[in-house]
């Protein structure tokens, strides 16, 4: 007698708390072991770069912010580099230094995220309560400088928008002496945790070729090997005056990059500290008035600063026609934007590229031949966000 | 290499009659090459000692419908060895179909959909060539120039059919595009004799 077996198709998502946002991921299991696994994404495509198309580039600046959201300003200077590349302005040291600092407090507020998210897939509760604490210090943070929590439209193409209110500076650095003590609990909680391993160690392993095929970046790349770190390969605004190390990984698993996770935190921690110690009195933004409007006392005074004011927030600032690829070292990845130009003050074209999408799209690869259960743990250690990912 | 000119120069010896354009802007190598030629291309960036172009980091499409041939295909590369970018370009015709990379970087997979899905270029030999990020049943190409910016269809839940059901965009309100150019340099003849100034310096 024969009997006829057949795989179990099962969806993972749209509606699942360990999917990490809308995903909808058609899994065929044999058993309990993942066969194949077919991610279905764009649930939330919102086609920023159709809007950006027709949005002035100061407009175009807050788009940027939804798409990875726990991390925005990372993606907001990705832009401003590109607009500044092609204007050809620079940028205030002061300017640069802060927005250096909200980068790294950007990449600890994913970090922090991210971690204790994948904890929390594989069992763990507590590391998710400690670590949003701290991640609300930080959003106050980006509130004080920005007036947001979250979407903070801070970056400007030149500079930044405001300067950071008093008692900002010794705030942060206050912070980053309290803050290392948290990180070491968390690692107590989970580096040595039997369990935590146990579900990490050998799950989800990417070879160093395979790094490189699939486009991987950011941790994704340095978890299996490979020192690749755009703050120190092709450096952008100060980190080249910076003295920061990069974690690198060594059997590509995702324990290892858990553990790059946490050593980058402290990393960033280091290069907060070093950019408050280093930074000075002085302009926040370009000089330049046809780029950045001016102060608002000087309106009232200025017939010249009116009429730039006003010229800056219809038409907005005219970009010559050039085409350029800028990316910057977002917490997830290499985040990059392929502008195109055409001299009118609205991109012509605006390719957003998204670490995410490439590190969703070998998901396949990565589970064939795990357990169900290993779902949540590979994804988890994937630090996919939608909002990126669809765009 | 690590020098971008000795890098200009060594694509240029090894592929000659497959590139028919090359340039250094921005730090980065720009490269116009045929539809045809592409996959040969990679192939060399890829493999070649003096390149590593082992990673591919996006495609793209730049969409200019005035022209006859309308769409500008994109391709990214990165070499993390020599730690240079290289940007290659073709243009084709709106029907026309184009090699896939899916056979020498896995990763062109969804990338090539997505260029599938937003603009319509198809792609030859790729294994899965499904829409991404559209909804299921989509139609049209959400970022050709000549799709309007707020889409032809919306979605609503309806309480007589309990189910939801698409219709014809109806906006209380048209989305206006405004023209802020000054009139003192934005008239016609004006800029005319501006572009025309322009050409004789």
């Amino acid at each position: 007698m024969t009997k006829k077996i057949k795989n179990l198709n099962l969806n993972f998502g749209p509606q699942h708390p360990a999917a990490h946002g809308v995903l909808r991921l058609i899994l065929e299991l044999d058993g309990e072991v993942v066969e194949k696994a077919d991610p279905h994404i764009g649930l939330l495509h919102r086609g920023t770069e159709k809007l950006i198309e027709n949005k002035t580039y100061m407009q175009a600046v807050p788009y940027f912010d939804r798409l990875d959201y726990v991390a925005p300003m990372n993606q907001e200077h990705a832009f401003a580099l590109a607009v500044e590349k092609i204007l050809k302005i620079d940028v205030p040291i002061r300017a640069q230094y802060i927005r250096v600092i909200f980068c790294e407090i950007g990449r600890i507020l994913s970090h922090i995220l991210n971690v204790t998210t994948q904890a929390l897939d594989v069992g763990a509760l507590t590391p998710s309560l400690w670590g949003f604490e701290e991640r609300e210090t930080l959003m106050t943070f980006y509130e004080r400088a920005s007036g947001s929590r979250l979407h903070a439209n801070y970056f400007r193409a030149g500079g930044v928008h405001q300067d950071l209110p008093k008692g900002l500076e010794e705030d942060i650095a206050k912070f980053c002496e309290t803050f290392p003590k948290i990180i070491n609990d968390l690692e107590s909680l989970l580096t040595d945790n039997r369990i935590f391993k146990q579900r990490n160690v050998d799950i989800g392993v990417v070879t160093k070729e395979d790094a490189l095929d699939y486009s991987f970046s950011g941790v994704m790349i340095r978890g299996s090997g490979v020192p690749w770190d755009l703050r120190k390969s092709q450096p952008y605004d100060c980190y080249e005056s910076l003295d920061f190390k990069i974690p690198v990984g060594k059997n590509g698993d995702c324990y290892d990059r858990y553990l790059c996770r946490i050593e980058e935190m402290k990393e960033s921690v280091s290069i907060i500290k070093q950019c408050l110690a280093k930074m000075e009195k002085g302009p926040i933004k370009s000089l330049d008035g046809k780029i950045s409007p001016p102060p608002k006392a000087e309106i009232k005074q200025s017939m010249e600063a009116l009429i730039h004011h006003f010229k800056l927030f219809t038409e907005g600032y005219r970009v010559p026609k050039d085409k350029i690829y800028t990316a910057v070292e977002a917490p997830k990845g290499e985040f990059g934007v392929y502008l195109v130009s055409d001299g009118s003050s609205k991109p012509y074209k605006c390719k957003i590229r998204a670490p995410g999408f490439s590190h969703l799209q070998s998901m396949d690869y990565l589970i064939k031949g795990h357990m169900l259960a290993d779902v949540p743990a590979v994804l988890g250690s994937l630090d996919i966000v939608f909002g990126e990912v669809d765009r | 290499m690590r020098n971008l000119e000795d890098l200009e120069k060594k694509i240029n010896s090894e592929l000659t009659t497959k590139i028919n354009n090359t340039e250094i802007k921005h730090n980065q190598i720009y490269i116009e090459t045929d539809k045809e030629d592409i996959i040969d291309v990679a192939i060399f960036l890829k493999t070649n000692q003096d390149t590593k172009f082992r990673q591919l980091i996006d495609i793209t499409v730049v969409d200019y419908p005035e022209q006859n041939q309308r769409f500008e295909v994109v391709y990214l590369f990165l070499s993390h060895e020599f730690n240079q970018r290289l940007i290659i370009k073709y243009s084709i015709a709106e029907n026309e179909v184009v090699p896939s990379l899916t056979n020498i970087f896995p990763s062109a997979n969804w990338m090539e959909r997505e260029v599938f899905d937003m603009y319509g270029v198809s792609f030859k030999d790729h294994p899965d060539l499904r829409r991404i990020l559209t909804d299921y049943g989509f139609e049209g190409h959400p970022l050709r120039k000549d799709f309007p910016l707020t889409g032809h269809l919306e979605v609503r839940y309806s309480e007589d059919q309990k189910k939801v059901i698409s219709e014809p965009v109806k906006l209380e309100q048209n989305y206006r595009n405004f023209d802020y150019e000054s009139p003192w340099e934005g008239t016609k003849y004006i800029k005319e004799e501006i572009q025309n100034n322009d050409k004789k310096n």
